[in-house]
This record gives C-alpha cells, sequence and structure tokens, in this order.
C-alpha cells in the first residue's frame, strides 16, 4: 500500500494531465466532428466525398501510428510544438471522425417523415435540419457521443507511450521505482481510469433509457 | 446515391452554387496537397547544419528495391495478424461466456459477470497489456493477446447480450413450450439468432482488435509497426525514416479498409434481413447499403 501512497503525487500530475488532454483533445474532436458531420449531410457531392474520405483514411489508421506520426514525423517536418500538444492533436484527428460518425448516425435515427413533413411545408435544407431534425438527433446523439469520449479517455494513455507524461506513463515510473508493488499499483492506476469512464458510461445508459422511452 | 429527401434536386442555380464550392473545396485540397509535397521534397537543415536531401530524392526510397525490407515488413504483418487472430478467437469465447452471464437468472452469476464487464470495459487496453506484461511477466505477444482477448470479449459480450434482448419474447417462450430446458431454450433457440443478427457488428469489432493490436508496439511486441518503422530505420539509418513510416501507414490501410470492406459487405448481406429489419427507423440519407446504421454505431463508440 505505502507504494501507492508514495506515488499519489504522480499519479495526481499524471490524472490531471489526462484530463488536460481529454479537455483539449474532445472539444478539438467535437469541432472537427461537427464540420466533418455537416460535409457528409451537405447537398454538395464533392463535399460529401471528401468527408467521406477523410473518415475512412483516419478511421482505419491506428491510433499508435497517428501518435507515432505526431511525436516522430511533425517535428522531422519541421514543427516545433511540445509532446503535450502534439499528442493532443492526433487524439483531435483521430477521435474526430467517430465524432462525426455518431453526429450522422443521430441524424440518420431521426425517422424519415420528420424530414418529408419539413419539406413538404416549405422548409428549406437548413431551416429542416436545424428547427425539425437535429433538436431531435441530439437526444439520440448524446449517448453515442459519450460514448466516444469514453474511448478518447482510455485512448489517452497511448499518449503515454510517446513522452506526455499522463496517468499510464507515471505508473510505470512508479513501477520502475517499486517493483515489489506492481499489482496494487496498477489497480491503483486503473482506479483513476475508471471513476473517469464509469460515470460517464453511467450517464450515458441513463440518457439511452429516457430517449428510448421519449421515442 | 439515391436521393435524400432532405433538399430538391437541385436546379441550374443551385447546381451552379455547388459547382463553385466544389471548385473551391477541390482547390483548397489541391493547395495543401500541393504544400505538403513541396514542403516534403524540399532539402531540409539538421541541427549539425548538414544538408539532407528532400524526402522524395531517390536516395530515401531506393531501399524498396531491397528484398530483405520486404521480407521484414511481412514478419511484422505476420505478428500483427498473428496476435489479432489469436485475440479474436479467444474475445469471442470470453464474449460468449459474458453474454452467458449477464443474462444469466443466478444472481451470484449475473452481479459479479455485469460488474467485472464495467472494469474491463472501462479500463484502457494499454494499461491492462502493462498489467499482463508486469503482473504474469509473460512476454509481449501473450500480453497484447491477453488484454485484446479481455478487452474485445467484454464489448463482444455485450453486444451478443443486446441480440439476445432484441429477439422477440416468443422465441424463448416457444423453446420453452416444447419443453426445452431454460439452458437449452439458450443455446439452442436464443443465441444462433441474436448472433447471425449481430455478426456485422462483431466484425466491426474484429477491425477495432486488429487495429489495436498497434498497442503492443508500446509494450515491445516486434509487430508491423516496431519491425517497420523502429527496427527497420534503425537499421538503415534515419534517412528512410519517413519512407517507412509512409509504407507501413500504407499497409495498414490497405489490411484495415479491406477488413472494413468484408464487414460491410457481410452487413448488407445478413444485416438488410435481420438488424435493419428489425429497426424500423429508415435512414434519412440513401448512403447506400455501404453505412448500415448498427455497423457505424459500434464502430464509433469503443475504438
Amino acid at each position: 500500500m505505502d507504494a501507492i501512497m508514495e506515488g499519489l503525487p504522480l499519479f495526481i500530475d499524471g490524472f490531471l494531465v489526462t484530463l488536460s488532454l481529454l479537455g483539449v483533445a474532445g472539444v478539438g474532436a467535437l469541432v472537427i466532428g461537427i464540420v466533418v458531420a455537416a460535409m457528409r449531410i451537405s447537398p454538395v457531392a464533392s463535399l460529401r466525398m471528401i468527408a467521406t474520405v477523410y473518415t475512412e483514411l483516419v478511421r482505419n489508421t491506428p491510433l499508435t501510428l497517428v501518435l507515432f506520426g505526431c511525436a516522430f514525423v511533425l517535428p522531422y517536418l519541421g514543427v516545433r510544438l511540445d509532446f503535450f500538444t502534439l499528442a493532443a492533436i492526433g487524439l483531435t484527428v483521430y477521435t474526430s471522425p467517430f465524432v462525426a460518425e455518431a453526429l450522422r448516425s443521430g441524424v440518420n435515427g431521426v425517422s424519415i417523415g420528420q424530414a418529408e413533413a419539413a419539406r413538404s411545408i416549405g422548409l428549406t435544407f437548413g431551416q429542416t435540419l436545424g428547427f425539425v431534425v437535429m433538436p431531435q438527433a441530439i437526444r439520440m446523439v448524446i449517448p453515442p457521443l459519450i460514448n466516444v469520449f469514453i474511448a478518447l479517455t482510455k485512448n489517452t494513455s497511448v499518449a503515454g507511450g510517446f513522452f506526455v507524461f499522463e496517468l499510464f506513463a507515471q505508473s510505470r515510473r512508479v513501477i520502475n521505482d517499486r517493483g515489489d508493488e506492481v499489482l496494487a499499483i496498477l489497480l491503483a492506476v486503473a482506479f483513476f481510469y475508471l471513476i473517469i469512464t464509469v460515470p460517464l458510461g453511467l450517464i450515458a445508459g441513463a440518457i439511452e433509457k429516457r430517449v428510448a422511452v421519449l421515442r | 446515391m439515391s436521393q435524400s429527401v432532405l433538399y430538391d434536386a437541385p436546379g441550374p442555380r443551385a447546381i451552379r452554387r455547388s459547382r463553385v464550392v466544389s471548385v473551391v473545396a477541390a482547390g483548397l485540397i489541391a493547395l495543401g496537397i500541393a504544400w505538403l509535397i513541396f514542403t516534403l521534397a524540399a532539402p531540409r537543415e539538421t541541427a549539425g547544419g548538414s544538408t539532407q536531401v528532400g524526402l522524395f530524392d531517390a536516395s530515401r526510397w531506393d531501399i524498396l528495391l531491397d528484398a530483405a525490407v520486404w521480407r521484414a515488413l511481412w514478419r511484422g504483418v505476420q505478428g500483427t495478424l498473428q496476435m489479432a487472430g489469436a485475440a479474436a478467437v479467444l474475445a469471442m469465447i470470453i464474449g460468449i461466456l459474458f453474454s452467458f452471464g449477464r443474462t444469466a437468472r443466478a444472481g451470484w452469476i449475473r452481479v459479479p459477470s455485469a460488474v467485472l464487464l464495467e472494469f474491463f470495459r472501462g479500463m484502457p487496453v494499454l494499461l491492462m497489456m502493462l498489467f499482463v506484461l508486469l503482473v504474469f511477466a509473460s512476454g509481449a505477444y501473450v500480453a497484447g493477446v491477453a488484454a485484446l482477448a479481455v478487452y474485445n470479449g467484454a464489448l463482444i459480450g455485450e453486444i451478443l447480450r443486446a441480440g439476445i434482448a432484441s429477439l422477440p419474447r416468443g422465441q424463448a417462450e416457444a423453446g420453452l413450450a416444447i419443453g426445452l430446458t431454460p439452458t437449452a431454450t439458450r443455446f439452442l433457440i436464443e443465441f444462433p439468432q441474436a448472433f447471425r443478427q449481430m455478426l456485422p457488428i462483431i466484425i466491426a469489432q474484429m477491425v477495432v482488435l486488429l487495429k489495436d493490436t498497434a498497442l503492443a508496439y508500446i509494450v515491445g511486441y516486434p509487430e508491423l509497426l516496431r519491425i517497420g518503422v523502429n527496427n527497420l530505420s534503425n537499421f538503415y539509418g534515419n534517412a528512410y525514416f519517413f519512407t517507412l513510416f509512409f509504407v507501413v501507414l500504407v499497409i495498414y490501410l490497405v489490411i484495415n479498409l479491406s477488413l472494413s470492406w468484408v464487414a460491410r459487405f457481410v452487413a448488407r448481406r445478413t444485416g438488410s434481413k435481420a438488424v435493419v429489419a428489425k429497426i424500423p427507423k429508415r435512414g434519412m440519407f440513401g448512403m447506400g447499403g455501404g453505412s448500415a446504421a448498427p455497423t457505424d454505431d459500434s464502430a464509433a463508440g469503443q475504438s
């Protein structure tokens, strides 16, 4: 147990870095994801195509490779940023297509009659989306969106392999010092991750149930 | 692509406008790519002050003519596929066990398996790999396989449970009515149907699993990324670093995109009959059969 007490300041440091990675990459991914989702449902065919290609390429690249590219290839090309920013960029890029897909599947989930009704009373594309489809889609989008952020929380651990001293990297450091209590240390770190992911999962589940009743 | 209900068939003005947007977008992208190529091709100064040739210079790509490089990359692909295959089989078994545990009627089975499942789902795979590696001193391969199997097994268990829950009640009732025991009903009636229904989502999860084998890079397993980018560029020199990164990226994309394509194919073949037919809502956009809603959802959340 005393290994955990000894390592606690390091864990808390790491936890804060994990949280800030989650915050920065989460907001960034949300912004890019909204843009990509809007492009994917837009009337302009070329925008749809660009968004589809982006989604497919990024979604099929392993996160490790994305972060590897950010940590080693970008500096090699002359980008001068610290590793935290580079990892945040990588996580943002990696998460954005998942956000876009969650948004798009939410819009897809609104029953088609709603859009037909809106169109038939003469609303334009923007009005249909803004006044009729989106308000209904938002409710359905929140649970999958929370799931994306849970995945992002877990994915921040990969940044620990690329010189960002977040929770995972800190746990390796503590283990290097105290090899005798590996099990306790790892369980303590798991606990820190679980206090982010489990409540988020419960919230998503609760909202999902409410939405299911609404429908 | 079929007509979307959200907007009309474009008239002459709308067509003109969309053409302008297309040209501008294509121009911006072409500009971006041109800038990228230009930057990559420019010679660069190293910290030592010496100048190196640009990244498209032939001297940076000549190793691709060396058969030994491709043999090494093939070893990397084998390592990746081997880990993914072993983990996939184990994940299926664990997933089936979890789905039975979660739906068991006895509380002493159901509750612990629910808690265990939440625990595994909420932890980063990487942490699990480190856990197995250090606690069981098992070596990187076993650590990677075990962590991927347990994590994806938990997710597949949830997928299968959702499949069982989505079956009409009459199925289980009919099984019980003809005198099957509850266990036999579950095995013979409910499970095969749930499995068929959820197959597209399960395959999508396998794509995620294959992608996640790259995490084993961090615990030191010699898979595609480690062999391709680390080992080879250490051996042939740093000048080839970008080349090798690019080649590895392309290999990953080819493998994953073809597996994703299989997932879609299966979703169209089985999914259109089972899952999609069961979900009454129609998609608002005719995205072709290409992106059936369930495939998207599963791919979105659980990367």
